[in-house]
């Protein structure tokens, strides 16, 4: 198939709001959530949505599912106009966000697992295979009973995905999928959507304020500030083009008797890198580099050159400060 | 429309949830036929002080209230949860409905029922047992046929009155009260003979808000009684035309309220 699974053209969406102003008078004023964006994703592709908090991320999810009619503008999704090709693109696509529940709130998920295989009309041997699938890759089993209401929060949105993939969309849309999980949870959920894209092809459209997701499930990343497109292409291009620095913690080793008189490591001068703290007397430090002029390995072989190292971690660039970076770099 | 078996996954599920603490459901139906009984003492009341309520006896009013009342819990427990559409928007349920293969107001309609008020519904019919054969009917099959119709007509015409106020959220924030006042102001008039209010009320609640069709004007069809003037009794053979009109009101101003919603022009 060569029809691109997403392709937009020009999106635009305002929106009215009012405000009283006066007894009787109301102002309105309109608010421009997504602004001329112009994307095309090609079939099976993984691509990551990206941008602060109010920045349209989920105006635009809500446009490409047939939610919200553009102001202006085209979308395309599976070929489909979203918004008069509702139903039949519901058929195509699996939508989860995060932050809201598409299950039914007081049944349990085999239930909820019923009614979408019938709302799908999906064949009895194929649901029940596809669910049998789903249930044992993400360990559904132990809470299949159980009210949705009372399952964790992990629990749930593992729940939600294989709701949405029950019926083996081309396309699935993922809003915010790991907010408040924890990392092993996190790690989990990564690692069962990097298997299913692998085995079903999947097409699959991710919004995230985790650098982490974007690096581990997508090949492209679209930023997306004040509503309009601010980067499309990979991470490493991004972390390139805005010098998006990564952070060395290292964590020495201190004296037996807690005197210091070993005195403190000094991490300054190291190639590529910029110390950026001191804590804890020198025992932990944080050096920042640039990905293109050296690797965390050289910083770590470096650090440990000079006091022996007990422990390191690498801090990721975090999506705002990319963002921000990004719109000064501009 | 041939397939309904995708809502029936959801409200079978319902139902049995709905069944499964038998003594809390229980507590539930009995508290629904106690409101009715209460409501139906009201009328009760005023004779003891008449005989006559608009023309009608006190078998005559139990049935215009009765019918009513059998109607109007009908569709609340099939629809009455439509209220709720505010809820259903905040908590984003709707949108999950627009993602899915099925029609939206089917699903609304189908994700719940408020089997609960199968209590109601009992007193509606007790009454109705009680006050059919005191009522001086001329029986044969078309009265029979009538007393059939009338309670469903009656539940077709006041689930659009739901659905129609339901649709008024979509522009209205908390908007609740005031479509209450058309909701619950309408089954509440329907509960008397309308000849008790003045022309331009009567008309209001005969043509505007169709509560007469429910109960009232059906009624004295089965009791052979001539009706007052502007609103006769032959009317009632037109409750079907009524719903079928309430039904393109409500399911017109539920698309547009709908597009509303997904922001397709104002």
């Amino acid at each position: 198939m060569t029809e691109p699974i997403i392709d937009v053209v020009g999106l635009s969406r305002d929106f009215t709001v009012r405000a009283p102003a006066g007894r009787l008078r109301r102002t309105s004023r309109t608010v421009r959530a997504v602004r001329d964006l112009t994307f095309s994703v090609p079939e099976g592709a993984a691509v990551g949505y990206i941008g602060a908090n109010g920045a349209g991320k989920s105006t635009t999810i809500k446009m490409l599912t047939g939610i919200l009619v553009p102001t202006a503008g085209t979308a395309r999704t599976c070929g489909k106009e979203p918004h008069r090709q509702r139903r039949e693109l519901a058929r195509e696509i699996g939508v989860v966000f995060g932050q809201r529940t598409q299950l039914w709130w007081d049944l349990p998920l085999h239930e909820s697992f019923r009614a979408l295989a019938a709302i799908h009309r999906l064949p009895s041997d194929r649901a029940a295979q596809r669910q049998v699938e789903l249930v044992d890759r993400l360990d559904l089993g132990e809470f299949l009973d159980t009210p949705v209401r009372q399952l964790s929060l992990g629990q749930r949105i593992r729940g939600e995905i294989a709701a949405a993939l029950l019926h083996s969309p081309r396309l699935l849309v993922l809003d915010e999928p790991t907010i408040g999980l924890d990392v092993l949870s996190k790690e989990r959920l990564r690692g069962f959507l990097v298997e299913e894209r692998a085995a079903h092809g999947t097409s699959l459209l991710l919004t995230t304020h985790d650098m982490d997701d974007v690096q581990r499930l997508t090949e492209r990343i679209l930023v997306v500030d004040h509503g309009q497109m601010a980067y499309d292409g990979t991470l490493a291009g991004l972390v390139d083009r805005v010098g998006a620095q990564r952070v060395v913690v290292v964590d020495f080793v201190g004296d037996a008797d807690g005197s210091g008189s070993a005195g403190v490591p000094d991490l300054r001068g190291i190639p590529g890198t910029e110390l950026v703290s001191v804590e804890a007397d020198g025992l932990r430090q944080r050096l920042a580099f640039a990905p293109g002029l050296t690797t965390a390995a050289e910083v770590i072989a470096a650090s440990s050159t000079r006091a022996t190292v007990r422990d390191v971690a690498i801090e990721e660039p975090d999506i705002e400060d990319v963002v921000r970076r990004l719109y000064l770099s501009q | 429309m041939a397939d309904l078996a995708p809502y029936r996954a959801v409200l079978s599920s319902r139902i049995r949830s709905q069944l499964a603490y038998r003594r809390s459901f229980a507590l539930d139906v009995a508290g629904s036929a106690g409101v009715g009984l209460l409501e139906f003492l009201s009328v009760y009341v005023i004779f003891t002080n008449v005989t006559e309520l608009g023309g009608l006896d006190l078998a005559g009013v139990a049935l215009v209230f009765a019918f009513a009342n059998l109607g109007f819990s009908l569709a609340d427990i099939v629809v009455g949860h439509v209220d709720a559409l505010p809820t259903y928007l905040r908590s984003g349920t709707l949108d999950a409905f627009l993602l899915r293969p099925l029609s939206v107001l089917g699903q609304l309609v189908t994700s719940d029922v408020q089997l609960r008020r199968l209590g109601r519904c009992a007193v509606g019919v007790a009454i109705l047992a009680v006050a059919l054969p005191q009522a001086g009917i001329d029986w044969g099959w078309g009265a029979a046929l009538l007393v059939v119709a009338i309670p469903l007509v009656g539940a077709v015409i006041f689930a659009a009155v739901f659905v129609a106020a339901a649709a008024a959220q979509f522009w209205l924030v908390d908007g609740a009260e005031f479509t209450n006042a058309f909701v619950y102001g309408g089954s509440n008039a329907a509960s008397y003979p309308t000849s008790v209010f003045t022309t331009p009320l009567r008309a209001a609640v005969t043509f505007v808000l169709p509560a007469a069709f429910t109960a009232y004007l059906p009624t004295l069809l089965l009791l052979g009684e001539p009706g007052p003037t502007w609103t006769p009794a032959w009317l009632g053979w037109f409750a079907p035309v009524a719903a079928v009109v309430a039904w393109v009101v409500a399911l017109t101003g539920w698309k547009a309220g709908l597009r509303h919603y997904t922001g397709t022009g104002s």
